[in-house]
């Protein structure tokens, strides 16, 4: 039966709680709680990514239009009516799902290429959009002054406090989506991903099953994307391009996606590869990302999280 | 509703399907009283996995209509049909490999007993209460197949004859009262096949009616109540195991599709 082992979530947890109290006393590596803000905002993405493709086996090459969405919901109403920003995130997410019905109810009709190529022309349309709604989104320009969070009078001011607010969020949806997954949802979800024809002929209603996960992964990208426009205060189109949809598979690809591990691995290292260690690539960066899918999908198809098991084959031989 | 002597639980009214021109099935017509065995033979290629596809909502027919406890079925989709009260086992073993015994068997009872999303996400007591229930009857469901040691192997690791059983329990999982089996004893060894039919007979023994397509004369002539003989799409006999045994246009069909 699938059961996610609870310990390592217990521990997990520990070392998030501990990681800025150590990062703070190393120079070296002080600035990393920072770069932690963004993996927690990352990994809010993909692990509903992971539900969505790994497990009910369905491919999404837009969800940057998502991420994108929340951002910019958040940043308008915050910005152009001061409404307050909690709520800003909170009708993000309506305004996500709306368009996630609407984009999913015909696309996830489709079957593989056709699909991945339905969500990405959909990732570009809302990229257009950010670009050239000018009046609303400040176009390629983008929008600055967007105001912090603060919860009643406490403001999430640092990268510290702000680490912890994204980390609650991550840690509550890895709860909620390892719930889903060990549930009678979550079998229903695998059961598409192996035969559809055989979850439909066992009551499984397909295309809900479909929309829901669909929904719930570009709600999870929508709260990304307010926590990183209260965040860095400053958003513009390029950050919710073709590329960050592009990263988002690999990241999953990467950690693997069969297993929401993989989501939160996957997310920490290429988040760490591009903000701290590829600098020295520059412009070659992107040929980097490329070798990495490249290998995975050749060498490790159920990305680092499968490597344990291919260790462990090597010794059973 | 008390089960009636001869009420029709199943009617095939005029059912045609044509793939682009290939008529598949042409005015088909028959009927499965309930609590019987209705066997369905015809040489390869007559129709009758098109047949079930069209009774478990997979495509709707062309023309015709299938009525189900008297109320027309063929334009709903394969979850209502299940809900309905029809399930199936596949030709060609459709299981979910990558899950467990048990799980496949769970699965088969979300027509009947599923929790909503939040519920499961928020983990609401339940969702819990209801995931125990669904244990409980897949574990039931496995002893009934006799797989209970299995529970946890993966689908996909299971020899062939044992995966039948497990599509055959994951169907009994939904509360059928028609199950429809396509060619259950297909590739299975003299043994299997002894305890393949012993299952079906023990499956109508519960009261639920069964669809039988099988290639495997024995045991069609063994267990069937009734036979449809299907050849081409279409209709070219009906009746019990020895009229149909001693019929001239089963017995061309079969010989003439053998030279
Ligand atoms: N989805 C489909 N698309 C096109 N043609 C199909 C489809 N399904 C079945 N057919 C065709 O319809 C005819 C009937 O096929 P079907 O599978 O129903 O036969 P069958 O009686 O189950 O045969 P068998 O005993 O070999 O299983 C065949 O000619 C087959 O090629
Ligand atoms: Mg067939």
């Amino acid at each position: 039966m699938l059961r996610i082992a609870k310990l390592p979530i217990a521990i997990f947890a520990v070392l998030i709680i501990l990681f800025p109290w150590v990062a703070r006393e190393i120079p070296a590596i002080d600035h990393y709680t920072d770069i932690m803000v963004f993996v927690g905002i990352y990994c809010l993405i993909t692990l509903g990514l992971c539900i969505l493709m790994g497990y009910a086996g369905q491919i999404s090459i837009g969800h940057a239009a998502f991420f994108g969405i929340g951002a910019y919901v958040s940043a308008i109403l915050t910005v152009r009516f001061g409404i307050n920003p909690w709520a800003c995130m909170l009708i993000g997410t309506a305004v996500s799902s709306a368009v996630a019905v609407l984009v999913g109810a015909p696309s996830l009709k489709l079957k593989g290429h056709y699909l991945a190529m339905a969500t990405l022309a959909f990732g570009i349309v809302i990229f257009i959009i950010f670009n050239e709604e000018i009046e609303w989104t400040g176009g390629p320009d983008g929008m600055s002054g967007i105001p912090g969070l603060s919860l009643f009078g406490f403001a999430f001011d640092s990268a510290e406090k702000y680490y912890y607010l994204v980390w609650s969020f991550v840690i509550l949806a890895f709860i909620f989506t390892i719930n889903i997954i060990q549930s009678g949802t979550g079998r229903a979800l695998r059961a598409i991903h192996a035969s559809e024809p055989a979850a439909g002929a066992m009551g499984v209603n397909i295309s809900k099953y479909k929309i829901i996960v669909f929904v719930y992964s570009a709600v999870l990208a929508s709260l990304a994307g307010s926590l990183y426009a209260h965040y860095l205060n400053f958003i513009n189109p390029s950050t919710f391009d073709l590329f960050f949809s592009i990263k988002l598979v690999i990241m999953i690809a990467l950690g693997g996606m069969h297993n929401l591990w993989g989501a939160i691995i996957g997310s920490g290292i290429i988040t760490f590869l591009s903000y701290e260690w590829l600098h020295y690539f520059e412009e070659f960066e992107v040929i980097v990302y490329g070798a990495i899918l490249l290998l995975v999908t050749v060498f490790l198809p159920n990305g680092l999280v499968g490597v344990p098991g291919i260790v462990k084959g090597w010794f059973r031989r | 509703m008390n089960p009636v002597n001869n009420e029709n639980v199943l009617e095939v009214q005029g059912i045609a399907m044509s793939f682009g021109g290939l008529m598949a099935l042409s005015n088909l017509n028959f009927q499965v009283k309930r609590g019987i065995i209705k066997g369905i033979i015809g040489p390869n290629g007559a129709g009758k996995t098109t047949l079930f596809n069209i009774i478990t909502g997979s495509f709707p027919p062309t023309n015709g209509t299938i009525r189900f406890k008297d109320r027309p079925i063929e334009h709903l989709k394969a979850y209502k049909i299940a809900e309905r009260g029809i399930s199936r086992t596949f030709q060609t073993i459709e299981l979910f490999g990558n899950m467990t015994v048990l799980e496949n068997i769970m699965l088969g009872c979300h027509t009947r007993i599923r929790p909503s999303f939040l519920a499961s996400g928020f983990k609401f007591p339940q969702s819990g209460r209801k995931e125990k229930q669904i244990l409980e009857r897949g574990m039931r469901i496995l002893k009934f197949i006799g797989l209970n040691d299995k529970f946890n192997h993966l689908a996909e690791n299971l020899p062939l004859g044992e995966q039948k059983m497990v599509e055959i329990g994951r169907a009994l999982a939904s509360e059928p009262e028609l199950i429809c089996l396509d060619e259950p004893a297909a590739g299975l060894n003299e043994t299997e096949t002894h305890l393949a039919s012993s299952l079906i007979k023990a499956i109508n023994a519960k009261g639920i009616t069964v669809l039988l397509v099988e290639h495997d004369m024995r045991v069609i002539m063994n267990i069937s109540d009734e036979i449809v003989v299907i050849n081409y799409g279409q209709k070219i006999a009906e009746g019990s195991p020895e009229e149909i045994q001693n019929n001239p246009r089963v017995i061309e069909a079969y010989l003439g599709s053998e030279a």
